[in-house]
């Protein structure tokens, strides 16, 4: 399944790019992050982030679907 | 209707953006701006950058606007958050609301700066004197490199 993956903050640096199309078999966004923290040693946990599939918040569960873009969000400091 | 949120590149300009929010039913305004100061627990800051997932942050910017204006008796609200390189001194984030009275122009400013703090995907990276850089809220980091 063909995903597109963004990244940001912490993630963007740890990645060493902002955003990549992916082949993958994760059906999950918990999956795919697992699988992208092994890859690329990201220190974040999934406890501590947040996720996104395009362009809003979702669940580390929900059901991957073609095409989808996600975005794992970092703790925010905004302010 | 134009958001009532953004994201910009550019400095912020209170005046202009206070300008928008007056209206004959107001009779109170509160702003608050966050300023870049040049220290954060206990440490010498020389450089700070912000940055955001714009499309999903003005999205959840514009909610919280919105809650404000449904919890609080308000005429109007703004907030702008500003990104990129930043100095010392610059305004990060200005939030104006008008309001009927004061009470509720003071409640839904606090409001919304906290909820935005809290929810809206902005990230801080603080670049110190000894050359060492952090992301700001986020735990186990190992990379630290000058901004």
């Amino acid at each position: 399944m063909k995903i597109h993956v963004e990244y940001y903050a912490i993630l963007k640096e740890q990645r060493g790019c902002s955003q990549e199309n992916l082949d993958t078999d994760a059906a999950t966004p918990r999956a795919l992050y697992a699988s992208l923290k092994g890859d690329h040693a990201f220190t974040l946990e999934d406890s501590d982030l947040k996720v996104a599939v395009n362009e809003d918040f979702a669940s580390w569960d929900d059901a991957l679907e073609e095409g989808d873009t996600v975005v794992f969000i970092p703790p925010v400091a905004g302010g | 209707m134009e958001s009532p949120f953004w994201i910009t590149e550019s400095p912020i300009e209170p005046t202009a953006l206070k300008k928008t929010l007056q209206g004959a039913a107001s009779g109170a305004f509160a702003s608050f701006e966050g300023w870049v100061r040049n220290h954060n627990e206990g440490k010498q800051v020389n450089a700070l950058e912000y940055s955001a997932y714009k499309p999903l942050a003005e999205k959840e910017g514009a909610r919280i606007i919105e809650e404000a204006k449904e919890k609080f008796a308000v005429e109007a609200a703004t907030c702008v958050h500003r990104v990129g390189p930043l100095e010392i001194g610059d305004i990060a984030i200005w939030v104006g609301v008008s309001a009927p009275h004061r009470s509720a122009s003071f409640e839904a400013c606090r409001f919304i700066v906290d909820e935005i703090k809290a929810r809206v995907p902005i990230w801080k990276r603080e670049g110190y004197q000894d050359g060492l850089t952090d992301w700001i809220n986020c735990p186990s980091q190992e990379l630290r490199k000058p901004l």
